[in-house]
């Protein structure tokens, strides 16, 4: 249970993907947080303090105690503020499921994410990138099948752990969808994918965190042209 | 007690992931039935039940696959709720997991670099994991465990650095960890060592330098199978 007045900081940056999860999940549960922008480029003193190890983004800071780790934190948040709907799926199994997927988005994804986005359109090593996110959007298919098991997330009627992993992807893959002009989010192919894309970022808790994949198209264009102070 | 055919896990003799939650069904008192992998030549049950991966280890349990070590030892906790290894308090377990991904993902790669790599690059990731091993070096200032004065899941995360880091430095001809530089890691490994789940439960040390060494040979930089 968390104390009356609990001080909330979240050292995070619009763009990213990871810090876009506990602030989802912070949502989620109506905790109310101050969030510091990071300069690119330039890490500020609380971060480097916060987070000696890795020196990224997101720190969770709750009454002074740093919390590293997007998903690390966002289980955090859900067993600290415990009343209510869970985040994370009550049975073991599920759990251990959702668990999995997660780290296969997380060793998968952001990979091919930062790749694509400084490949040319229309290139060869785009295609071959291109066909790597494909199969795993494709596998992504088939566990969005068992998990949600015929409900809307992976997480059932609600958005849960899983959804928050993937979901938060969701605009960096649209973001190189216009870099490199292939579609990945393809009803054809993907379509269970794709409906749930769509109630993910509709969502009360995620659509005010996730950011306009036409802003992060500029921001790519930004680190390219190295326009952020080193 | 659980009976045996409820439990079973697909491993292979010189894997630290497997032997992690090997650790684990002990320190609970689970039975267990252990099906050894020769991973040149995956068996059917293995490929059905991992077959995103097709690594071990996979824990079976009433024919459900849970895979991936760390996420094992997570659902292990979840399901048998005596002697717990992960701590209760939220924060305590968010620290927990931080230093487990970090060996698993960090110190791992470091590793990995440092035992298939030569020259510079070699160099470079003996550095790098030196540092590492100072952050962990720091972290078990005044502790017994990383867990406090019981093993737990942060020592079992850690774990395979008693035995398998020393094994790769002997396969591979190089050395990361110093005990005068990292006395409090030192220490650590002693008394993870000297744990009766832990020492009646680790492959013979000449044959695994033997395996890596073989495997060092097979190839370049290539994953583990293994997770």
């Amino acid at each position: 249970m968390a104390a009356e007045k609990d001080e909330i900081k979240l050292i995070g940056g619009w763009a990213s993907p990871f810090v876009m999860r506990p602030r989802v999940a912070l949502n989620m549960k109506g905790v109310v947080y101050e969030m510091t922008q990071e300069t690119v480029g330039k890490k500020s003193d609380l971060l480097l303090k916060s987070n000696p190890v890795y020196k990224k983004i997101p720190v969770l800071i709750h009454n002074g105690k740093p919390i590293c780790e997007s998903m690390i934190i966002v289980e955090y948040i859900d067993e600290t503020w415990s009343d209510g709907a869970s985040i994370l799926p009550p049975d073991p199994y599920d759990r251990s499921i959702a668990r999995f997927w997660t780290a296969y988005v997380d060793d998968k994804i952001p990979d091919l994410i930062r790749k694509l986005r400084l490949l040319v359109k229309g290139s060869a090593e785009a295609e071959v990138e291109a066909e790597k996110l494909n199969a795993a959007l494709q596998l992504l298919e088939e566990a969005f099948e068992k998990c949600s098991k015929g409900k809307g997330f992976f997480g059932g009627d609600d958005i849960g752990y899983l959804d928050i992993a993937f979901g938060s992807q969701l605009g960096w893959i649209k973001a190189v969808e216009k870099i490199v002009e292939i579609k990945f989010l393809d009803k054809e192919k993907i379509p269970g994918l794709v409906a749930w894309s769509e109630r993910f970022c509709a969502h009360e808790a995620v659509k005010e965190v996730m950011p306009e994949a036409d802003r992060l198209v500029e921001f790519t264009k930004m680190l390219l042209s190295g326009s952020f102070a080193k | 007690m659980v009976a045996s055919a409820a439990v079973r896990l697909f491993g292979m003799w010189a894997s630290p992931a497997v032997r992690r939650v090997e650790w684990a069904l002990k320190l609970k008192g689970i039975e267990y039935e252990y099906i050894e992998e020769d991973l040149s030549n995956k068996s059917s049950s293995l490929l059905e039940f991992n077959p995103i991966n097709k690594q071990v280890p996979v824990l079976v349990h009433n024919c459900n696959p849970i895979v991936e070590s760390l996420v094992i030892l997570e659902y292990i906790d979840e399901t048998w709720k005596d002697n717990p290894i992960l701590p209760v308090d939220p924060l305590e377990r968010a620290k927990a997991r931080f230093w487990a991904t970090f060996v698993d993902v960090k110190c791992r790669e470091e590793s990995r670099k440092a035992f298939f790599m030569e020259g510079e690059e070699k160099e470079k990731a003996i550095e790098n994991l030196q540092v590492q091993l100072k952050a962990l070096d720091e972290e078990l200032e005044g502790k017994k465990f990383f867990s406090g004065d019981h093993i737990g899941y942060t020592d079992l995360a850690v774990g395979w650095m008693t035995f398998w880091l020393g094994v790769a430095e002997e396969a591979a001809g190089f050395k990361a960890n110093y005990d005068v530089k990292f006395p409090n890691f030192s220490r650590w490994i002693k008394d993870f060592l000297a744990e009766p789940v832990i020492k009646d439960n680790l492959p013979p040390r000449e044959k695994t330098v033997e395996f890596f060494r073989a495997f060092k040979q097979l190839g370049s930089c290539t994953k583990v199978n293994q997770k």
